[in-house]
């Protein structure tokens, strides 16, 4: 029989995880709000570990840039009480809107999957805003690693290691992470139907100016946007986001409008409209559909060669970097196709596809046999009897 | 403090191994005289020496990996050394263990501006790195002290911090990807010029893991592009306490500066003494600050930083009016550790974070700790991110001197984990912290990263006696802690 427990403390937890490690051993779903089920294989197991009751924010130290909340924290709650202070989460977590079609979503979601956003170049990801967390391994063991200070090299970077382990580890229990200032102002430089939109977006990218998002829609893509200047483009359109203490701003604009000038025609969007396209940006609203949808990490430079050999449609964020497709379903989803298009390394993830194609598909980038291996070995060290979330990775 | 004890069986077939090690690396890679073994008896930790058995400096992956299968095949462990400036003895040698130099790898393989990175094999310096980009307006951020000598790859061993790290990040933010040999000979590739790897962050893992998972044979930084301007703010004020306010009152007003150096009274005297970078004597606490990014945001935000300044009460307060000026601001700052040499004989460096807000009282109790073992602390620490350096004062040529600057020492990395900071902010663990360990962690937590250690070696053969106070097999570790068969779990709410 199918079991969902749902603990309301970290002591729940440890013997929940107990309980299923001994004896005849349980595997377990762990989930905060399931709005991410769709990323990773889908799980076919016995028992869920529902994380939701675990919540509340524990820290929160505007001055210091730290929080502290239980892994089944919404993270609107979250948002909210970093609205109230004029603070953020740097790195942009996506809503799931866009993607799955489902809202919500904890704390401990949004590590463990490690998800990220249009900042990533600037401000790093997920991984790299998390500072510390308590967990229960699938051993059925208390522990913690990492802390709620910025530096830190005190004993083996594990807090790394759970940031995007999709809950296969260890269940965590809470996670303290930095937060940061808003920006007083932030605006967006426009670039219409770019003559060479990878060295556009370079060029932005690798000027002193900062920009903390660079992106490229093609037209039909930009089409799509709920932000006239861009719908109405009538052409592809490279974007520029830049932010910061308001005469920073406009000077910074400024230079970017004339550095980017060769290129095409320049608008610019004021704050508003720049918070409605970045969000777009960042949950992949453009590709709210029901197509199989892959996410490519790649060299920047790269991008461009990737996309003239894959079907669909796409976009680039992060200056060429990141790389979003949305391609017709199919039973193999393309994998062999998009994978054998990485020219210089990188990975692709097949971040939206039915649950059998997912079954028959590697989600994530096959890692070489070295690699595999070793993350075998290590996943053993946390949860021996896979009784984690098993094969979702 | 004591190492694992050396082991008679290797020390026996010392003349095999070198034989064994001489076939892989020719000519003067081997090192067996003891004279020309002393160069590497310690590291910048020069508390502890020791002799290593044997020193092979490889040149290419390929001998690193038959160095790694060799010594695995053999028993034999291995101390992996960068530039040996690391200051918490992590490349101290054993005298059972083969040293392994990786001074010779020190070409920069690729430069690739585009895509705003560049790979280095793991000897070239830090400094050389924003050395070969820098005429195209590039640099790499983490900025360590030691930046002119030491290794990108001891960098990444130590996960290297400095005083950009508030805003630009420590080494494991910077780092893209690497090539690394695991003991076992296996050469591993985590991460490349994209900006995430994928599957589990074993990049993330092992930046800042102290040479016991692998030895990093190839690296893969960012670069960023210089900013405009740079202006910097010399602060006085007639307290710690408003010294930290402003820290925080900065910082709560949204502002990142790239830089944010704070110091104590003794630190401001001694520094001042060796160097005139202006810095005021009659204040109780110093703060440098540096903006940068363009310069209109500069030119605002100094304002903004000096009104705040003011209003917490500072008693002194400069702003550079040019280059030359700023970089004498932090004259003084950057030679903190010459500067305290000047004024004692012997002095330690301690390295730990606090909660930034916790400051005011820590240096009380720190001053309190002072007075108790009679032994003078200068402090200077980052204060953007509550790094702290306190410098203790000592005179190795009196009887037990160095005993008490260590159990000093000892007290105030305590004192730094009971407010809610850590042992280490940037020196990392090495042997100098090992044994405090179980201030910070349950034997749980340290129990779950030695199986870490196990994927990555499962012998436990590389660095040991570092950075975890008991050495335990694997097989120890593997065991399950089950508590009475099948558990009952009747409080926790089922549906």
């Amino acid at each position: 029989m199918s079991d969902i427990f749902k603990p309301e403390n970290d002591k729940h937890v440890l013997d929940a995880l107990r309980w299923a490690a001994t004896g005849n051993v349980k595997v377990l779903e762990v989930r905060g709000h399931g709005s991410k089920r769709g990323l990773g294989r889908a799980q076919n197991a016995d028992n869920v570990l529902d994380l939701s009751g675990l919540s509340g924010i524990t820290l929160y130290e505007p001055e210091e840039l730290v929080m502290t909340a239980r892994a089944g924290t919404p993270i609107a709650e979250v948002q909210a009480a970093l609205d109230d202070a004029n603070q953020m989460l740097a790195f942009e977590p996506w809503s799931p809107k866009g993607l799955y079609g489902s809202d919500g979503g904890t704390v401990g979601g949004v590590f463990a999957s490690a998800v990220t956003g249009p900042r990533r170049p600037l401000v790093g990801s997920a991984r790299d805003h998390m500072l510390g967390f308590h967990a229960v391994s699938g051993r059925g063991e208390m522990f913690k690693s990492g802390g709620r200070v910025v530096k830190n090299v005190t004993g083996f970077d594990l807090t790394k290691l759970m940031a995007g382990s999709m809950g296969t580890l260890a269940v965590m229990t809470d996670v303290s992470f930095k937060v940061l200032p808003k920006a007083e102002k932030s605006r967006t430089v426009l670039l219409f139907g770019a003559t060479d939109p990878g060295q556009a977006m370079r060029a932005a990218q690798n000027s002193p100016y900062e920009v903390s998002g660079v992106a490229h829609l093609p037209q039909s893509v930009a089409a799509r946007s709920g932000v006239s200047y861009v719908s109405g483009a009538g052409a592809s359109v490279t974007a520029v986001r830049v932010e910061g203490p308001g005469p920073s701003v406009e000077v910074r604009c400024k230079a970017l409008r004339e550095l980017l000038s060769p290129y095409g025609a320049i608008e610019e969007l004021h704050t508003a409209n720049t918070a409605s396209l970045w969000s777009e940006i960042r949950d992949v609203s453009f590709f709210a559909d029901d197509r199989q949808l892959w996410r490519l990490s790649v060299a920047p430079t790269d991008g461009p060669a990737i996309v003239a050999q894959l079907p669909g449609e796409h976009f680039f964020d992060w200056a060429g970097g990141l790389l979003w497709l949305a391609i017709d379903a199919t039973d193999t989803a393309n994998a062999d196709q998009v994978r054998g298009a990485l020219i210089n390394g990188g990975h692709a993830t097949l971040m939206r596809a039915s649950e059998d194609v997912r079954a028959r598909v590697p989600v994530f980038q096959p890692q070489a046999d070295g690699v595999a291996q070793l993350m075998k070995r290590v996943r053993a060290g946390f949860d021996p009897h896979n009784i984690l979330n098993p094969g979702r990775m | 403090m004591k190492m694992p004890i050396p082991d008679a069986g290797t020390i026996a077939k010392r003349a095999e191994i070198i034989q064994r090690l001489r076939a892989i690396v020719p000519g003067e890679g081997v090192i067996v005289d003891e004279n020309e073994l002393r160069t590497f008896e310690c590291d910048g930790l020069m508390a502890y020496k020791q002799l290593p058995m044997v020193v092979v400096l490889p040149e290419t992956t390929e001998q690193v990996a038959q160095i790694l299968k060799t010594c695995h095949e053999l028993g034999v462990k291995i101390v992996p050394r960068g530039a040996g400036t690391g200051l918490s003895g992590g490349a101290l040698p054993l005298a059972d263990a083969v040293t392994v130099g990786l001074g010779k790898f020190k070409t920069i393989l690729d430069i690739d501006y585009e895509n705003r990175c560049v790979v280095v094999q793991p000897g070239v310096t830090n400094r050389a790195i924003t050395d070969a980009v820098e005429d195209a307006g590039f640099y790499y951020a983490p900025d360590p002290s030691s930046k002119i000598a030491c290794t990108i790859g001891g960098n990444i061993a130590e996960n290297a911090g400095g005083m950009h790290c508030l805003k630009y990040g420590l080494t494991t933010n910077n780092v893209l990807g690497v090539e690394m040999v695991l003991m076992d000979g296996e050469v591993i590739r985590l991460g490349g010029k994209h900006m995430d790897a994928g599957g589990l962050d074993l990049l993330g893992a092992v930046t800042g893991s102290e040479g016991l998972l692998g030895i990093i044979t190839e690296v893969t930084v960012r670069i960023l592009k210089q900013p405009d301007t740079a202006k910097a703010l010399l602060v006085g004020f007639p307290s710690v306490e408003a010294g930290g306010a402003c820290v925080a009152k900065i910082i709560g007003a949204g502002i990142i500066p790239g830089a944010m150096e704070m110091m104590d009274k003794m630190a401001i005297g001694a520094m001042q003494k060796f160097v005139d970078s202006g810095y005021p004597l009659d204040v109780e606490s110093l703060l440098v600050v540096e903006l940068d990014g363009p310069e209109a945001e500069v030119v605002y935000l100094t304002e903004r930083v000096r009104e705040i300044a003011e209003s917490v009460g500072s008693s002194f307060l400069r702003v550079s009016a040019n280059e030359a000026e700023r970089q004498q601001f932090w004259k003084g700052r950057m030679s903190a550790f010459p500067s305290v040499g000047r004024i004692s004989p012997d002095y330690l460096t301690m390295d730990g974070t606090i909660p930034r807000h916790r400051l005011p009282e820590v240096l009380t109790r720190m001053n309190e700790l002072s007075a108790k073992y009679g032994l003078r602390v200068a402090n200077v620490f980052h204060a953007g991110d509550g790094n702290l350096h306190p410098l203790i004062l000592f005179d190795a040529n009196i009887a037990g001197d160095l005993d008490k600057a260590e159990s000093f020492g000892h007290d105030i990395l305590k004192l730094c984990v009971e407010v809610g900071g850590v042992l280490s902010g940037e020196h990392g663990i090495g042997v100098e912290k090992r044994d405090l360990m179980g201030e910070m962690f349950t034997e749980d937590d340290m129990k779950q990263q030695l199986r870490l250690k196990c994927a990555f070696d499962a012998g436990g053969l590389l660095n040991p006696g570092k950075v975890y106070p008991t050495l335990h097999r694997c097989a120890e570790l593997g065991k399950m802690h089950v508590k009475d068969g099948n558990l009952p779990f009747p409080d926790i709410p089922r549906f």
